[in-house]
């Protein structure tokens, strides 16, 4: 894969969303690129959850533009999201406890035929399937026990990195994870975060949204954050300004007189 | 030494989870296999109490007497996998014989009485599934309840005073009581239901559907599955078995009546559950419906057989159903600690 500096994979600008009275989001821009880990930080009710079910179409903006590879794209679903090349992982994971990790990935849009028939009355490619997840699983070194189980029989970990998995295979613009850490112990979390680094490796951009300062830190290209629904910051998140960092998240260094 | 320290207990899971984890998964795997095992000895033992058991006579009467619960099953089956209930499948079994015994009356044409029947079958099944999902019930309970009264009174109704409304179509009759080598025709035409229920819940897109929304209904609309339709698809299909259960009981006893399919609903349940279907859904493969519907024809036919109370066969079944139920929350148990063994593995 090339490196950073090109054009941007996402774009949103001047972003506005508010529900009644709350201004969730007011005038937020920021890009993504390929092969970028853009963190997405804030402390609770910053707006950060609102702004990436925006950008995944679970809700539509009021104002402002979302850009995928250049191009305005209005996504007001989850399935327009999907089309642009946008998968979101969200906490819940949205995985199927009683499939496997194949039928997992593709549940939804099944690979199957022939194309005639009505959707739901054609018959499953399972061996394509199959071949097709486990290679991404191989991939992406995901370890699992057994790659025909149930996912109700793996750990949290498994799960999320299954979960992750699965939006990659879909995902050909952008990676969106929602506080991918926050129900793992700490192997497992390593094993996730090793997952990232190498989404980021493969070209893809991604956006993740974590309170773990250390996670972005080690990770992170960019980070934007926001407070009270405004970006109040993008920065390169090092070693050096983890505090200032903490410091904007949390809206203690003198900034802090941007509401109205 | 019940109280470990922490950092004993923890230290050990290194070696351990192995020899544990294998223990787990091969007791899951028992019991999934387990209806059929215990209908394995549920025979032996059965067989070497009477040895009229195990003659062609008998075991193509157990088959013949459950074809009909073992066709609804498979319809109540589908249902129960996407976390619903069908309390109707009685009733609109009685309700088609009768419109299929009206039919009778104008028509001498079997094509024309077993539509009837389907036709009957079928629209209740879709007065269900549309009701409880287009009008928003809380459960499919309701409504299906709201059927089976429905059901059984307007069959009691059109058929004006008659317990019984004698007189079938020939072919239906063949359908019902008939043999092919030697082989109860009922019990063909099960396995033909069978292999295209399988066929559409295994190889189709809408099987896989269908396991998916009952396993997990939110993620189901988070990755585009049409919910709403496949929940009004398995209370049809739940319906057309009904119909096609209406044409075999009908055939059987070349009659209609009213009061036919009195308690199928909890034969079909108890078939299902026993087969090793889940409550919680998306769990439970269609052909352990049969299972479960073979294992009621046995007990019913073994206990008959050996001459036990009429009411002991309800104990018995009833206490197999809770055995199964049991079975059913052992799995869930033994699948959440292979789950914390898999965690403990990767530290």
């Amino acid at each position: 894969m090339n490196s950073a500096p090109n054009s941007p994979v996402l774009v949103v600008r001047n972003a506005q969303k508010r529900f009644g009275a709350v201004h969730a989001v007011r005038d937020v821009s920021f890009e993504a690129y390929h092969g970028e880990v853009l963190a997405l930080l804030g402390d609770n009710g910053a707006g950060k959850s609102t702004l990436v079910k925006c950008i995944s179409g679970v809700y539509a903006l009021d104002e402002g533009e979302i850009m995928v590879s250049g191009i305005a794209t209005a996504i007001h679903s989850p399935a327009a999201a999907r089309r642009a090349g946008i998968e979101t992982v969200y906490q819940d994971l949205a995985l199927f406890d009683n499939l496997t990790p194949a039928q997992n990935f593709y549940c939804g849009r099944e690979i199957a035929g022939p194309e005639w028939l009505p959707r739901g009355m054609r018959f499953l490619s399972k061996r394509r399937m199959d071949r097709e997840a486990a290679a991404v699983i191989d991939r992406l070194k995901v370890n699992l026990p057994k790659f025909d189980a149930p996912v109700a029989l793996m750990s949290g970990g498994q799960r999320q990195a299954i979960a992750v998995a699965r939006a990659t295979v879909f995902a050909r613009n952008v990676v969106i994870l929602d506080e991918p850490t926050a129900a793992l112990g700490l192997r497992e979390s390593r094993k996730v975060l090793d997952l990232i680094a190498q989404l980021r490796a493969e070209g893809n951009a991604v956006i993740l949204i974590t309170h773990n300062m250390e996670h972005v830190v080690e990770l992170a290209d960019r980070a934007v954050v926001l407070r009270q629904g405004r970006k109040v910051g993008e920065l390169k998140p090092e070693r050096a300004n983890q505090q200032h960092l903490v410091a904007m998240i949390v809206g203690a260094e003198g900034i802090g007189n941007s509401a109205p | 030494m019940r109280e470990q320290p922490e950092i004993a207990s923890s230290s050990q899971t290194s070696d351990r989870p192995t020899g544990g984890l294998t223990a787990v998964s091969l007791s899951l795997r028992l019991l999934s296999v387990g209806p059929l095992l215990i209908l394995a000895v549920l025979v032996a033992v059965v067989s070497l109490l009477t040895p009229y058991f195990l003659t062609p006579v008998n075991i193509s009467n157990i088959l013949a007497q459950t074809a009909v619960i073992a066709i609804v099953a498979l319809g109540q089956h589908l249902v129960i996998l996407t976390r619903g209930i069908d309390l109707s499948v009685g009733s609109n079994l009685a309700l088609a014989t009768v419109i299929g015994g009206l039919t009778f009356r104008v028509t001498d044409s079997a094509v024309l009485v077993m539509l009837a029947m389907l036709i009957s079958g079928t629209l209740v099944g879709a007065v269900n599934g549309a009701v409880y999902v287009f009008g928003r019930l809380p459960h499919p309970f309701i409504i299906t309840l709201a059927t089976l009264s429905i059901c059984r009174g307007l069959a009691l109704e059109l058929s004006i005073g008659h317990t019984t409304m004698r007189g079938m179509p020939d072919f239906i009759v063949a359908v019902g009581s008939g043999n092919t080598f030697g082989i109860p025709n009922s019990s063909i035409l099960v396995a033909l239901i069978t292999v295209a229920v399988l066929i559409m819940a295994k190889a189709m897109v809408w099987g896989r559907w269908t396991y998916a929304v009952g396993g997990e209904p939110e993620a189901a609309l988070e990755m585009g599955i049409p919910v709403k339709w496949v929940l009004v698809s398995t209370y049809v299909i739940s319906g057309l078995c009904a119909g096609i259960g209406a044409i075999v009981l009908a055939g059987r006893t070349a009659a209609s009546s009213p009061l036919y399919g009195n308690l199928l609903e909890l034969d079909t349940i108890a078939a299902v559950i026993i087969g090793g279907a889940s409550f919680l859904g998306g769990r439970g493969h269609i052909g352990h419906a049969l299972i479960g519907a073979v294992m009621i024809g046995v007990i019913r036919n073994a206990l008959n057989l050996l001459n036990v109370d009429v009411f002991f066969q309800m104990i018995a079944i009833g206490l197999v159903i809770v055995l199964a139920v049991e079975a059913d929350v052992l799995r869930s148990f033994l699948e959440a600690r292979t789950r914390a063994m898999q965690a403990a593995r990767t530290q």
